[in-house]
């Protein structure tokens, strides 16, 4: 009886997450292009030149722009989140405006930013009002600094995201423990260092890991923007074309099976690293 | 000196969102003549200016972007609705074999991202013969969705099961029980999904730009990627096509604030 109420939900998951995950690991030691009946069995050449063709392996280097960028993201969130959960005129309008780019569709994002990086664009117009004129580049199109303003992109985009879940871990909270520490006479540092760190430590230590598989799965803001040109081609864009412009299903599937036991590897360091039992205040 | 400082940097930092975003508002009332004579910074002469926005909303086939969106979106919703509150019941209310098991893989499943799959999962949707029709993204947002489950578990957890033996005492059946008590108990935990997955689907991406090609199918996001193409160079109608699909989202948001805030906490954290 209760089989009957699950089966929708177990049917769904097993078909569009468990079989594409065991086809994954078939396809990823064939040459199979998607359409042959048959597929040539390839042993580990797709893993062999995951790891060694430098097309493949340099998607990785572009990730560490983007994890770079999540520290960046996680302090300017932790900041914010800290200042906003004391006092604050304007608390709500602040929380409000800082939180907003997480909802915004992400082609839209990609258009504001292709817009603001242009030659001439807004971006090189303020530097030139602010007197640093010689400093404007092609932000978008120099292999040098391409990657740098994607992920500057992505840190406007996802800060919301990490601001408003910090800020929800510290008011969960209880006021009373602030109280009594400023009765012992602890200052704002203190109270940063041993009562909301402590707090939120859960919350920031799952930032960190969605920084990690987020970091690998960068897809839109690149393809978006740049189409993968001048160096900023991610480990989603290539396996993408990989898979869906050039066929090389077996060779994509290799590249998917990796970054899916990096993510699982890295969640469960995670696991053990920090356990899930909350963190108790008192 | 110390709240200067804290107010300083709250400005800044609301100046650096919102920048980006009043340029692109800017330029998208500006003439073509004047988006090439005045810089980014300069407002538009003339506010009362819809050109732009006519010709994205036209040319864009946004109607129909918007149209599509909202099918897909209510499909989907309705079915994550009732396939997640069903799983939820039978697994928080029935003792049956392999319950951990089956509790198991939803948890595992939670940790696989969505983007390393669709290799294969193309291959899936391709043998049902979907790809190309608006059912692809339909089954693809119902099937990768867990999360969901587990905001439904969660809150099925604080609806004590004495509501549902005495029913049951008055003879209500196992499904009269579901669809009479448990349900409408779950509005809050329903508002909470109808909230995230509305907004990741209005955003979503890669799934329409994978499965749905046919211009005919497209939807926001693929309606405004595809509007760059021809327009490439026209970046005042681009950036009225870009409001187009800002300004539901900021309704949205404005209306909606309190619970939005509270279903992106609950979503992110579990």
């Amino acid at each position: 009886m209760p089989w009957l109420y699950l089966l929708p939900a177990l049917g769904l998951l097993i078909t569009f997450t468990y079989v594409p995950v065991g086809n994954m690991l078939v396809y990823s030691f064939t040459s199979w292009d998607g359409l042959d009946v048959t597929m040539e069995p390839a042993g580990f050449d797709n893993y062999v030149r995951v790891f060694t063709d430098e097309r493949y392996w340099r998607v990785f280097l572009v990730s560490g722009y983007y994890f770079a960028a999540s520290f960046v993201q996680i302090a300017i969130a932790l900041y914010f989140a800290v200042i906003l959960s004391f006092q604050t005129r304007f608390r709500n309008l602040f929380k409000g405006i800082l939180f907003f780019p997480y909802l915004l569709n992400g082609v839209a994002v990609g258009f504001v930013f292709l817009f603001l990086f242009q030659p001439g664009g807004t971006l090189d117009t303020v530097l030139g009002w602010a007197g640093l004129g010689e400093h404007t580049r092609f932000w978008l199109g120099d292999p040098d600094i391409a990657n740098i303003s994607l992920a500057g992109t992505s840190v406007w985009r996802f800060t919301g995201l990490s601001f408003v879940l910090f800020l929800g871990a510290i008011q969960s909270i209880p006021g009373e423990i602030y109280e009594a520490a400023e009765i012992d006479g602890a200052g704002r540092w203190h109270q940063f260092r041993h009562i909301i760190v402590p707090g939120i430590r859960r919350i920031i230590s799952l930032s960190f890991i969605l920084a990690i598989s987020g970091s690998l799965s960068v897809f839109e803001i690149p393809f978006i923007m740049t189409g993968g040109a001048n160096g900023t081609r991610t480990f989603v864009v290539q396996a993408y074309e990989t898979a869906f412009q050039f066929r090389q299903i077996g060779l994509a599937s290799a590249m998917a099976v990796v970054l899916l036991l990096i993510v699982l590897l890295v969640t469960w360091i995670q696991r053990r690293l920090v356990p899930d039992d909350e963190v108790t205040l008192t | 000196m110390k709240a200067f400082a804290k107010y300083l940097s709250l400005v800044a930092a609301s100046i650096v969102v919102l920048l980006p975003l009043t340029v692109v508002f800017f330029a998208a009332f500006k003439t073509r003549a004047e988006y090439s004579t005045s810089g980014p910074l300069t407002p538009p002469e003339n506010w009362f200016n819809f050109d732009n926005f006519v010709t994205a909303w036209s040319e864009g086939r946004m109607l129909l972007g918007f149209w599509n969106t909202t099918v897909i979106l209510a499909i989907s919703l309705t079915g994550t609705i009732l396939v997640g509150t069903l799983a939820a019941y039978a697994i928080n209310r029935f003792e049956f074999p392999f319950k951990r098991l089956v509790l198991g893989s939803f948890l595992v499943a939670a940790l696989v991202p969505g983007v390393t799959t669709q290799v294969a999962t193309y291959q899936i949707v391709k043998s049902m013969g979907l790809v190309n029709t608006p059912g692809s993204a339909i089954v693809l947002f119902l099937g990768t969705d867990i999360i969901s489950v587990y905001i439904f578990l969660q809150f099925m957890q604080s609806i004590p099961p004495s509501l549902d033996q005495a029913a049951m005492m008055d003879g209500a059946s196992r499904f009269t029980v579901y669809r009479r008590i448990v349900l409408p108990l779950m509005k809050p935990a329903i508002a909470t999904v109808a909230i995230i997955k509305g907004i990741a689907i209005y955003n979503e991406f890669y799934i329409p730009f994978l499965y749905l090609r046919s211009p005919e199918l497209g939807v926001i996001s693929t309606a405004l990627f595809r509007f760059k193409g021809p327009y490439g160079a026209q970046w005042e109608t681009i950036a009225a096509c870009t409001m187009i699909v800002i300004l539901p989202t900021v309704v949205i948001f404005l209306l909606l604030q309190r619970l939005i805030y509270n279903g992106i906490t609950a979503g992110a954290t579990k």
